[in-house]
C-alpha cells in the first residue's frame, strides 16, 4: 500500500497523543491542589479517568504505527511531513519535519508497544500512590518526547526529544522528592546528560558549519564532501552524546543512581527505550560512521570496556534493581560494541530484544518489590523491600513472575532459542568476523591496529556473557529460591501481583521467548534467516557495507562461534549454582560488611567517591573560597557594594564637619573665599 | 577726585567687612551690611564720572533693594528675637550639620 500526502500528514499524531494525554493528566494532577485538598491516596474515579487517558493515548499511538509499519513495509523510502518551518537563516531552513522509515517504525513499534505494556502495569503498581495522575503525566510526556526523537527528520528536532526526553526522566527519577536522595539522584541524571549533550551540540555545529544542513537526508547524501578528520571528530562528538544518553564509561554514574524512581519508570526509560537513544542516533548517522574508521574503533572498545566494568559491578550488587541497572549499563555496551563495528542491524536487534528482556526483568522485579512491600508494611516491618537479602524463596509464593523472570534470565544469559540468545550471538559473530577480515580491521587507533581492538572487544564480549550468567543467575537464586530469610511471618502475607501487572509480564515473557526470530543467522535452518537486515537495508545496509569485509565466515567458524557462546552462557550458570551459597546468607541488617574485591566491586570500584574527590570536591571548594568567599563576598560585596557605601559616609562626613552653625563662620569663610579670588584676578592682571 | 572718593569707599566696605566679622549681635552686623552697601554705592558715584550715568542709575536700584532688605531682615530679626529672647547670633546653630 503506498501511501499517499494525505497519510503522511497525520504521522505527527503519533507523538501528539501521548502530549495531549500529558496534557490532560497533567491538569488532572493539579486539581486536588486547586481544589486545596490533599489526598491521600487518589479517588477511585480519577484514577479510572487518568488511566483511560494515559493508557488510552499509547494504545492509539500503537495502533498508528502498526498502520504505518504496514504502510512502510511495501517501500523503501520514508514518509516524511513538515509541519511548517521552524528557523530560517538566510540559505539555512530547519523545519518542524518528521520521519518514519524502517528503522524508526522498529523504534516506534518497540516505544508504543512495551510502553504500553508499561502503562497498563503501572495502573497496578502506582495505584496507592497519592501522585497516580502526576505519574501518568509524566509518563506520557516521556513517550511523546522519546517518539520525536526517533520520527524526527533533522538533528535540531532530533534533539527536542532528545532534552525532552531527559526532562522525563528527570522529572520520573525524582518522583518521590520528598526524599532528598531521589530528588539528588535527579540532579545528576540531568547534570551528567548535560556533559554528553554538550557534545551532541558540538557535533550539530560542526554539521551545520561544514555541510550547512542538518537534515539527515541530506547529510547521507552529502557526507562525502567532508574531511575524515572532520567526520571523525563529529563522530566523537556525537559518541560523547550517546555516552550520556546510553550510559557508557565514563558517563554511566547517573544510571544506578536513577534506579530511584519507580519501578514501571526503571523498565521503560532506563532500560528499554530512553538509553537506548544513543544506539539509535549512531544507526541513524551509520553513514557518516562508517566514512570514520578511527571513531568506531573507539565506540567498540568503549563499548566493551563499558561492558565488562558493569558486568563486574553487578556481581556484588544486593539491590535487586541495581543488579538489573548494572546489567543494563553492561548490555547498552554490547550495542555500542555492534554499533561501533558497523554491525548496525546486531545493535538494533539486541536494542529489540533487550528491551523485551529486560523490561521483563524490571517488572519483574517491580512485582517482587511490590509484593515485599506490602509484606512488611503488614507485618510493620522497615527492612529493605528491596535488597536481595531480606528475600529468597519467593518461587512458592510468586510462581507465575518467577517462572516469567527465569525465561527473561535465561535470555539476557544468552540460551537458545531465546531472544538474548540469537541478538548476542549476532553482535558475537559480526565482531569475530570484522576482526577476521573487514576495512576496519586494517584501520588503526593510534598505535593499536584495529584487529586488535576488535578481538579484544571480542574477548571482552564473551567474559561479559560469562559473568552476565553468573550475576542473573545469582540474583534468580538469592531472591526466588532457597528459603525466605525475612521471617516467615512476613513470607505469609507475600502474594503473586494481580493480574493487571502479571498481564504485561505474560505479553514481554511470550516477545523475549519469539523475539529471535526477527534475525536468525543463516547457519541455523529454523526459518527465514535475516529478516531484521533485509528491513533495516535501506537505512544502514550501505554504510554497513563499508565496513564489512568481503569474504564470508565459513559455515564452521560460525558452529565455533555459537558453541563459544553458549559455552560462555552455560558456564556461568553453572559457576553461579556451584559456587554460591544461599543457605548461608543473612538479611541485609545481620550481614557482614564487605571486605576485599566484594567491597570494591559493591562500591562501583568508588568511582562516585572519585568523583566527589577529584572534580565535585574542587569545583565546590574553589566555588566556596574564590567564587563565593573571594569574588561575590570579597569584590563585589566588599569592595563595590560597601566600598562605595564606605567611600560616601567618610566624604560626607568630612563634609558635614564643616557645616558648624555658626553664621560667623561662614561669614569668614565667605569673606576669606573673596579674598582670594580677588588675590587670583589681582595676580593674574600683574603678571 | 575719584582716588579719594575710591579710597574712602574702601575704607568704609572694610569697616562693614570687619564688623560683619567681628560682631555677633544681629542687629549691629545687619547695620555693617548697610555700611558695605553704601561704600558699593560711593564708588558707583566716583566711577559713574567716567562711564557715563548708568552707574547712579545702578545706586537708585541699590537703595531700593536695601531698603526692601532692610524690611525684610529686620521682621526676621524680630521673629528670631521673639522665638530665642536673644539677638546674639553665637547662641543660634540651627544650621550646625
Amino acid at each position: 500500500m503506498p501511501i499517499s500526502n494525505n497519510d503522511a500528514s497525520l504521522i505527527w499524531l503519533v507523538p501528539a497523543l501521548p502530549f495531549l494525554g500529558f496534557m490532560v493528566n497533567g491538569l488532572l494532577s493539579l486539581l486536588p491542589a486547586w481544589r486545596g485538598v490533599q489526598d491521600e491516596r487518589t479517588p477511585a474515579g480519577r484514577r479510572a479517568l487518568v488511566s483511560t487517558v494515559g493508557v488510552g493515548v499509547m494504545l492509539l499511538s500503537l495502533t498508528l504505527s502498526v498502520w504505518l509499519f504496514a504502510a512502510v513495509s511495501n517501500q523503501d523510502s520514508a514518509i516524511t511531513s513538515s509541519l511548517g518551518q521552524w528557523m530560517a537563516a538566510g540559505a539555512f531552513t530547519v523545519d518542524w519535519a518528521l520521519s518514519v522509515d524502517h528503522l524508526s517504525i522498529l523504534m516506534m513499534l518497540v516505544i508504543t508497544g512495551v510502553g504500553s505494556l508499561i502503562h497498563i502495569y503501572s495502573i497496578g503498581y502506582m495505584a496507592d500512590d497519592a501522585g497516580f495522575a502526576r505519574y501518568f503525566a509524566y509518563l506520557n510526556l516521556f513517550v511523546g518526547f522519546m517518539l520525536m526523537l526517533v520520527m524526527g527528520a533533522n538533528l535540531p528536532v532530533l534533539f527536542i526529544g532528545w532534552e525532552g526526553v531527559g526532562l522525563a526522566s528527570y522529572l520520573l527519577i525524582g518522583f518521590w522528592f520528598g526524599d532528598t536522595a531521589n530528588a539528588a539522584a535527579g540532579k545528576k541524571a540531568f547534570v551528567v546528560n548535560r556533559i554528553g549533550d554538550f557534545g551532541l551540540l558540538l557535533a550539530m555545529f560542526l554539521l551545520f558549519a561544514n555541510l550547512g544542513t542538518l537534515d539527515f537526508a541530506t547529510i547521507m547524501r552529502d557526507h562525502a564532501a567532508l574531511s575524515t578528520p572532520l567526520v571523525t571528530t563529529i563522530c566523537l562528538f556525537m559518541f560523547l552524546g550517546c555516552a550520556g544518553k546510553s550510559a557508557q564509561l565514563p558517563l554511566y554514574v547517573w544510571l544506578p543512581d536513577a534506579m530511584a524512581g519507580p519501578t514501571p519508570v526503571s523498565a521503560l526509560i532506563h532500560a528499554a527505550t530512553m538509553v537506548t537513544a544513543g544506539v539509535y542516533l549512531i544507526v541513524r548517522n551509520a553513514a557518516l560512521f562508517s566514512a570514520a574508521p578511527v571513531a568506531c574503533l573507539v565506540i567498540v572498545l568503549v563499548g566493551a570496556l563499558t561492558a565488562l566494568w558493569a558486568a563486574t559491578v553487578g556481581l556484588k550488587q544486593w539491590d535487586i534493581k541495581k543488579v538489573l541497572a548494572y546489567s543494563t549499563i553492561s548490555q547498552l555496551g554490547y550495542m555500542f560494541v555492534a554499533v561501533g563495528a558497523g554491525a548496525y542491524t546486531a545493535g538494533m536487534f539486541h536494542l529489540v530484544t533487550h528491551a523485551f528482556f529486560k523490561a521483563l526483568l524490571f517488572l519483574g522485579a517491580g512485582a517482587v518489590i511490590h509484593g515485599m512491600h506490602h509484606a512488611l508494611h503488614a507485618t510493620h516491618r522497615h527492612d529493605d523491600a528491596q535488597d536481595m537479602r531480606n528475600m529468597g524463596g519467593l518461587m512458592r509464593r510468586m510462581p507465575v513472575t518467577g517462572a516469567l523472570m527465569w525465561i527473561a534470565t535465561l535470555a539476557i544469559a544468552g540460551i537458545p532459542p531465546l531472544a538474548g540468545f540469537f541478538s548476542k550471538d549476532a553482535i558475537l559473530t559480526a565482531v569475530a568476523e570484522r576482526a577476521l577480515e573487514s576495512p576496519l580491521a586494517e584501520a588503526s587507533l593510534g598505535p593499536i591496529p584495529g584487529r586488535v581492538v576488535l578481538w579484544f572487544a571480542y574477548g571482552l564480549a564473551v567474559l561479559t556473557a560469562f559473568l552476565t550468567a553468573i550475576y542473573m543467575t545469582r540474583l534468580m537464586r538469592y531472591s526466588f529460591h532457597g528459603t525466605f530469610r525475612s521471617g516467615a511471618d512476613v513470607e505469609s502475607h507475600v502474594h503473586d501481583s494481580p493480574w493487571l501487572l502479571r498481564g504485561p509480564l505474560v505479553v514481554l515473557g511470550v516477545l523475549t521467548a519469539i523475539g529471535g526470530w526477527l534475525q536468525l543467522p543463516a547457519v541455523l535452518p529454523l526459518g527465514p534467516t535475516a529478516v531484521l537486515d533485509k528491513w533495516l537495508a535501506p537505512v544502514s545496509g550501505s554504510a554497513a557495507t563499508l565496513l564489512t569485509g568481503s569474504g564470508h565466515l565459513s559455515h564452521t567458524a560460525e558452529y565455533v562461534l555459537i558453541g563459544i557462546a553458549i559455552a560462555a552462557a552455560v558456564a556461568g550458570i553453572a559457576v553461579a549454582f556451584i559456587t554460591l551459597k544461599p543457605a548461608s546468607l543473612t538479611t541485609k541488617a545481620a550481614a557482614p560488611a564487605e571486605t576485599g574485591i566484594g567491597l570494591v566491586l559493591a562500591n562501583d570500584y568508588f568511582v562516585d567517591a572519585g568523583i566527589a574527590r577529584a572534580i565535585t570536591g574542587p569545583i565546590v571548594a574553589g566555588s566556596r573560597k574564590v567564587l563565593w568567599r573571594g569574588l561575590d563576598l570579597g569584590v563585589i560585596n566588599g569592595v563595590l557594594v560597601q566600598g562605595t557605601a564606605q567611600t560616601i559616609r567618610v566624604v560626607s562626613s568630612v563634609a558635614s564637619r564643616m557645616q558648624v552653625g555658626f553664621a560667623g563662620s561662614y561669614v569668614w569663610a565667605i569673606a576669606l573665599g573673596a579674598i582670594a579670588v580677588i588675590a587670583a584676578f589681582t595676580f593674574r592682571t600683574m603678571r | 577726585m575719584i582716588r579719594e572718593a575710591l579710597f574712602v569707599s574702601a575704607i568704609l566696605f572694610s569697616i562693614g567687612v570687619l564688623g560683619v566679622l567681628t560682631r555677633r549681635n544681629a542687629l549691629i552686623l545687619f547695620m555693617c551690611v548697610e555700611l558695605m552697601l553704601n561704600a558699593v554705592n560711593l564708588s558707583f558715584i566716583a566711577l559713574s564720572r567716567l562711564h557715563g550715568v548708568s552707574g547712579q542709575v545702578f545706586v537708585l536700584f541699590v537703595m531700593t533693594v536695601a531698603a526692601a532688605e532692610a524690611a525684610v531682615g529686620l521682621a526676621i530679626v524680630l521673629s528670631v528675637f521673639r522665638h530665642y529672647r536673644t539677638v546674639d547670633l553665637g547662641r543660634i546653630r540651627l544650621l550646625r550639620g
